[in-house]
């Protein structure tokens, strides 16, 4: 098809009126008597609604009748479009990819709407340049890669845990990788679980026993992920076990490595001893509190929400009213006040038992983080920010709440797998609506705290998430890539120099010995299309399918030019 | 100086950010003048820096990259 002769080029150009919402503002008769006498044009229709069935099918019709070797939608946004009219053109027997879309609704008529003239010229001039790029389209297959039946999951802790058995149940074999001796990440350290008190330490070798005696699942303890490389499907890993270096092969990866809790030093007279971190606080419970103890003063927000950590650690205020709440349990007579900032008590659980620990008689007081609390040696004095004066609390033992912070591994993680962190270290999910457990990078999936605080009742709807995600690509067998990707167009050209291979953010790209001496190759299944390796290229061998540099000079050239 | 001037405007935007950013004004109807010529990308990072010296060869007065 490149090669095909200019004079064998029929491009149908289908305008859309889009009800009003185009028609109502760009002169329709003047855009398809324009488009008419472009270049390669053989065909003009214009369509009440283009994505309607009717419309649909008077496209298909359009490139039956008038046999169209390319098709133009002049209508609204390919972000939205472009797929069904795609599928519309294979339908009726044209390579997907010999379609073009013009947009003249979201980015013309919708944006123009007072300027009928003006706006009428740039969708004539959009419309050309799409016909510029019609012509040097070429048609595409997709890429089908096999996929390795075999997951691996990064942190045993719930999350990991719940993913790891929910894809071994699916009869996928799971390798379960964790740094420590034993499994069961925080939940070892925690007393009882909100909203229901269950006993953390009871769910924790619940799932335990299931992950070790599971027949599907390998578990490497004291290890760690040192070496990746690969894609989506084949991932390449080197375990590093306490029995030497494991390599194997994964289709898809989980991160469930956690979070760690922020140890307050310097802040608050934090001893460890009577002036303890909510995660202490765990610990004094499941041993059984010291009946001498009276007086508690609970402080918020310790370490967050200020410059250094400015985000909310979202579950320290459930965990401060249910530790609140357990105390009460072994020492009724106990007086416990929470100094807080905002109390973040979202669901409809976590509410009751906020009002429930009211009703207990645990007090809330507010303080403003200009004015923070002081501990002394055997109170706390608070500036109480709603009454307006400073109030002195006796404090046998004061409870800092403290934020959970990134995992320090999560840097040395993100750049083996070459996925993102955020701002504050934790991991990044590809689209925080539409893929909140994938990566940007395909094959990869995310679950629990490592993407952000929290609680188990989320780190396991996450993990259960997660694993469905990822077993998507193992029941598939073989993952379908865009093939909008980079190609070695000149394989004289390169130069192997490497610059590429450098720059490109999915490791789709790597120096191959050739008969030709080295030369730079496209992993087609990794490679995304950004096209950045073709952009940087100082010989021009790489171009970007789909995206070429003749294709894309060919539309500004038709663009600069005036309209006839 | 009898019309007054009305610069045409190249514009890359990368289909992830920029390109979805125009497309949500129009979904707001933000009106801006009608002197841009869109062309999508699929990254910013594909916009050659040739592509800026084409379009200023080919008759536009400037070049815009949105990513």
């Amino acid at each position: 098809m490149p090669d095909m002769k200019d004079e064998d080029i029929r491009i149908g150009v289908f305008i859309c009126h889009c009800g009003s919402n185009i028609a109502g503002y760009l002169d329709m008769e003047e855009l398809s008597e324009y488009a008419e006498k472009l270049p390669h044009v053989t065909f003009v229709q214009r369509n009440l609604y283009s994505c309607s069935e009717a419309g649909i099918s008077e496209i298909k019709k359009g490139i039956m009748e008038h046999d169209l070797n390319r098709v133009i939608v002049a209508s609204c946004t390919p972000r939205t479009h472009e797929p069904l009219f795609r599928s519309s053109c294979a339908e009726a027997g044209l390579n997907p990819y010999l379609f073009e879309m013009v947009n003249i609704r979201d980015q013309c008529s919708w944006v123009h709407m007072k300027e009928r003239e003006d706006g009428t010229d740039k969708a004539k001039d959009q419309i050309r340049m799409g016909v510029a790029k019609a012509a040097l389209l070429e048609p595409q297959e997709p890429i089908m890669s096999d996929v390795q039946i075999r997951a691996l999951v990064i942190g045993g802790g719930i999350s990991g845990m719940t993913a790891a058995l929910s894809l071994a149940n699916r009869g996928y074999e799971v390798v379960l990788v964790e740094k420590e001796k034993n499994l069961g990440g925080m939940l070892n350290q925690i007393y009882k679980l909100a909203p229901t008190m269950t006993d953390a330490s009871a769910l924790a070798e619940e799932k335990i026993r299931a992950v070790t005696g599971h027949p599907n699942i390998t578990l490497f303890t004291g290890s760690k992920v040192n070496a990746a490389q690969g894609f989506i499907g084949k991932y390449q890993i080197d375990i590093e076990t306490e029995s030497g270096i494991k390599k194997i092969d994964f289709g898809v990866i989980l991160i469930a490595t956690g979070a760690s809790v922020y140890t307050p030093e310097g802040l608050y007279g934090y001893d460890g001893q009577r002036i303890i971190t909510q995660l202490e606080m765990e610990r004094l419970l499941k041993k059984g509190l010291d009946q001498g103890i009276k007086n508690i003063v609970m402080i918020q927000c310790v370490g967050s929400r200020n410059e250094d950590r400015p985000y909310c650690s979202r579950i320290c205020c459930q965990t401060a009213v249910k530790n609140a709440m357990l105390i009460k349990n072994q020492i009724p007579e106990a007086k416990i006040s929470i100094l807080y900032r905002d109390m973040q008590m979202y669901g409809v659980e976590n509410e009751e038992l906020f009002r429930d620990s009211k009703a207990k008689g645990i007090r809330y007081i507010n303080y403003d983080s200009v004015q923070p609390p002081e501990v002394e040696s055997d109170k706390v004095r608070v500036y109480h920010a709603l009454l307006g004066r400073e109030m002195l609390l006796p404090a046998d033992l004061v409870v800092l709440s403290t934020p959970l912070i990134a995992h320090e591994d999560a840097v040395e993680i993100s750049q083996l797998l070459r996925i993102s962190i955020d701002e504050n270290g934790f991991f990044l999910e590809g689209h925080v609506k539409l893929r909140p457990l994938d990566f940007a990078t395909d094959g990869i999936f995310l679950c629990g705290s490592a993407h952000y605080p929290a609680n188990i009742r989320e780190a396991v709807a996450q993990g259960l998430g997660a694993a469905s995600r990822a077993s998507i690509p193992l029941s598939q067998g073989s993952v379908v890539v865009e093939p909008i990707i980079s190609v070695l167009a000149n394989e004289d050209a390169c130069i192997a120099c490497g610059l590429c291979v450098a720059l490109c953010p999915y490791g789709a790209l790597e120096i191959q010995k050739t008969e030709k001496g080295e030369k730079v190759h496209v992993i087609d299944v990794a490679c995304k299309g950004c096209g950045c390796c073709a952009a940087a290229c100082p010989q021009k061998a790489l171009d970007i399918t789909h995206f070429r540099d003749r294709q894309i000079f060919a539309v500004i050239e038709a663009g600069g030019a005036e309209a006839q | 100086m009898s019309k007054q001037f009305k610069p045409k405007i190249l514009t890359f935007l990368c289909n992830w950010c920029a390109y979805a950013a125009a497309d949500s004004a129009g979904v707001s109807r933000l009106q801006y003048p009608p002197t841009t010529r869109v062309i999508r990308t699929m990254c910013s990072a594909r916009v050659d820096p040739v592509f800026v010296v084409k379009g200023l060869k080919s008759g536009f007065d400037s070049v815009f990259v949105g990513g």
